[in-house]
């Protein structure tokens, strides 16, 4: 690279690549790149309407005895903002990161399938119009995200808005399989050379163990709709309790499901934590081998958990023991992580950018979400507690003060090298506050809502119980802080892609391969994919005069270090 | 390192295998709980005249072996053997839809029982995969016999014939459970 060519040319950014402009450029692709970019605007385009969702719950919530929206109207509120919130939110964002990174960070020049990459994108966008589609056909599906059986069968939701919601996430779940086979095959078959399983970014580690997760979870939930549609279209029997038919099935297969879908939803982001925190401590990452194996755990672990779900449904104490016991169980590989993040900070030279602030604050908010769900795993506080405005509290610290936060951080990081822009620090910081601020201020008093009494689901609540209408009123407040920053942070990712400084090759110092090449790569990613001799290859390249201990070049450093 | 088609198909085929082993165990468990308590009967099946399309079935996973051997070295004995596995496909089909028609004649359906709507569930959605294991080897049948030299490549030949041995033994366990273990 010639400094004086590069300094007369025009900054490099997404927009000046001639191969990536004009509309048909885009929705004609098969590169993973602009697949991965259309991943993170789906889901930035769903993501408005979960938040209008959310404002509209919290609207209604905000004093007794509201009036604003119908208990009809109500359920169709919350059961989208739950449905997209997860499968066209959260998992487009795990996805367009992941079929972005994966191929750059093992040094490939793009997924193993590209067409079946652009399938996965394109089911999964009509999947989320087909959803939004059925506020317009009478009405939006109705019986929670998890829809729990009689309720979801026509004797008591006879309109459409079911129908919509079995066939999207039957879409949006085949498009998912599609994509974890094609990340999965990737990973195994198209790694540079030198690029061993031992030298795996942790990124693609998580990445490549979640979407075994996806394999093995979506069917199930499939296989769950398929009955469901059988029952609502052709009078098929399987959960219609009237006619011998079981609601418990429905449950046992949704959660069998569904409990793994809450670990596909944040493995991915302990991938970008495990970048992140490294890269701005300046430490390669402490126990390597740990973080690779517990993710292998906890993958294991998630599909002998869904039980913990049902404990208010009378299976009986012996099945209350194995699965309290394997639900706690869990605790102990996420700690692992969790103080293996810790040991790579400790003594680093930690630079406190927007990303790494996310990171940090994943860290801590994700730890409480953890805890209150370690307590969840005990069978008389899930009685006590379930179904409680508690509940809300404990997956929204790990879904969102976890998983969103993650995926912030791994967007302030990656942004440069998406778009060859920086994003705005100084917005980002206040960002940041804000969100710290609003989250843990709607968030963090739903623990006390649940544990006096407030129920989820309901769309009031009466105007006598002490304290409620106070803290639902810091809770509503407090979302609208929530939603400011997030309004703040979308302001920023549009103005920096014009204003923002241009972003160079390697703007963090980052050790792993997306850094080796153009910022955005060019289409064929990389002109030469640098030597990979460890685990971090960009290391030797930018320090040939220090190279890495003889503990960290070895295979079995992370180990022994560890 | 493996080969990245065949390496897709079995990770299709072990998720697949999740969404049958769902149904076959919705199957069973309102297969037990009507015995318990009373229900409707299962034993309406005829396990020999099932059993008979079943070996169609079965011996297509022997033509297929047969094909995948042939091709695309020799392409008409390749082309012959996957013709032999299509028809015993197609005659495992009519199997099926003779036995659904006789079924529905006795008012059987979907709606009216457990049993219905069980064993139409987890038998349709087989079937459904016969039907697309049928257009798969339809396709690698043209290119045997209209393809250029190399076609079908291996690689395609190999990937279609796991997934067709893998709806064969899907039918080994659905045939085993439906007809043989529930059907008394």
């Amino acid at each position: 690279m010639n400094p004086e060519l590069q300094a007369s040319a025009p900054p490099r950014s997404i927009l000046t690549i001639p191969e990536y402009r004009g509309l048909l450029s885009w929705v004609s692709s098969v590169d993973h790149k602009q697949i991965g970019i259309m991943y993170l605007l789906g889901a930035l385009f769903f993501f408005v309407f979960a938040l209008t969702e959310a404002l509209l719950i919290r609207a209604q919530l905000a004093v007794p005895e509201n009036t604003l929206l119908s208990p009809e109207l109500y359920n169709q509120i919350f059961t989208m903002h739950g449905t997209t919130m997860v499968f066209l939110v959260g998992m487009p964002l795990i996805l367009g990161l992941s079929v972005y990174f994966t191929p750059l960070m093992i040094g490939a020049r793009d997924m193993a399938f590209p067409r079946l990459n652009a399938f996965g994108f394109w089911v999964f966008l009509f999947g989320g119009f087909l959803l939004y589609f059925s506020f317009l056909a009478g009405s939006a599906p109705l019986a929670g995200w998890f829809a729990y059986a009689p309720l979801n069968e026509k004797a008591y939701l006879f309109n459409t808005g079911q129908d919509y919601w079995v066939i999207a996430l039957l879409l949006t779940g085949a498009g998912t399989i599609a994509t974890a086979i094609n990340i999965i095959v990737t990973v195994f078959t198209l790694r540079a050379p030198g690029m061993t399983f031992q030298r795996l970014p942790l990124f693609v580690w998580m990445t490549m163990i979640n979407a075994f997760l996806m394999l093995f979870a979506m069917p199930a939930l499939n296989t769950a709709l398929v009955m469901l549609f059988a029952d609502r279209q052709l009078d098929a029997l399987f959960f219609q309790t009237g006619q011998g038919g079981s609601a418990l099935l429905w449950r046992h297969y949704f959660w069998f499901f569904g409990h793994p879908e809450v670990y596909i939803l944040i493995l991915p982001v302990f991938g970008i934590i495990s970048e992140v925190i490294p890269v701005f401590s300046r430490k390669p990452i402490y126990g390597y081998g740990f973080l690779a194996g517990s993710t292998v755990a906890i993958a294991f672990l998630s599909f002998a958990v869904w039980a913990h779900h049902m404990f208010a449904t009378g299976l009986g104490l012996p099945v209350y023991y194995v699965f309290a016991g394997a639900s706690m169980l869990i605790a102990v590989p996420t700690g692992i992580k969790i103080f293996n993040w810790i040991a790579t900070m400790w003594g680093g030279s930690i630079r406190f950018t927007t990303s790494m602030l996310f990171a940090t604050a994943f860290l801590i908010q994700f730890t409480i979400g953890g805890l209150s769900g370690v307590a969840f795993a005990a069978v008389p506080i899930d009685w006590q507690l379930t179904d409680s405005y508690f509940v809300v509290a404990h997956f929204h610290y790990t879904l969102l003060g976890g998983m969103l936060f993650g995926i912030i951080a791994g967007i302030y990081y990656w942004y440069p090298k998406m778009t060859g822009r920086m994003l705005s620090e100084k917005w980002g910081r206040i960002h940041f506050w804000l969100m710290v601020v609003g989250f843990n201020g709607t968030f963090f008093v739903m623990h006390l809502m649940g544990l006096f009494g407030m129920p989820r689901r309901v769309f009031t609540y009466p105007a006598d119980m002490p304290y409620l209408g106070s803290m639902n009123l810091l809770s509503s407040c407090s979302a609208l802080v929530l939603v400011l920053s997030l309004l703040i942070f979308i302001g920023n990712l549009a103005v920096s892609l014009y204003r923002g400084e241009p972003a160079g090759d390697n703007p963090w110092e980052g050790w792993s391969l997306e850094w080796a090449t153009a910022s955005p790569p060019p289409p064929e990613n990389f002109e030469r994919v640098p030597r990979i001799r460890n685990r971090r290859p960009l290391w030797d390249r930018q320090h040939p005069d220090q190279p890495e201990s003889p503990l960290e070049a070895g295979h079995g450093a992370g180990e022994v270090l560890s | 390192m493996m080969d990245k088609n065949r390496m897709a198909m079995l990770l299709f085929i072990a998720s697949e295998t999740i969404f049958f082993a769902m149904l076959v165990i919705a199957f069973a468990f309102f297969h037990s709980s009507a015995a318990a308590g009373g229900g409707e009967p299962f034993g309406v099946l005829h396990p020999l005249k099932t059993g008979f399309y079943s070996i169609c079935l079965f011996s297509s996973s022997f033509s297929v072996w047969r094909a995948g051997i042939h091709l695309p070295a020799n392409r008409r004995r390749g082309g012959f053997w996957l013709l032999a596995t299509i028809v015993l496909g197609v005659v495992f089909l009519a199997g099926q839809g003779l036995e659904y028609r006789e079924l529905l004649l006795q008012n059987i359906t979907i709606s009216r029982s457990l049993f219905g709507t069980t064993f139409f569930t987890l038998t349709g959605f087989h079937g459904l995969h016969v039907f697309i294991g049928l257009i798969l080897l339809a396709i690698l049948w043209v290119l045997a016999v209209f393809g250029r030299d190399g076609e079908p490549m291996p690689t395609a030949t190999e990937s279609v014939s796991l997934y067709w041995h893998f709806v064969d033994i899907v039918w080994v366990v659905i045939f085993a459970v439906v007809y043989l273990w529930a059907n008394r």
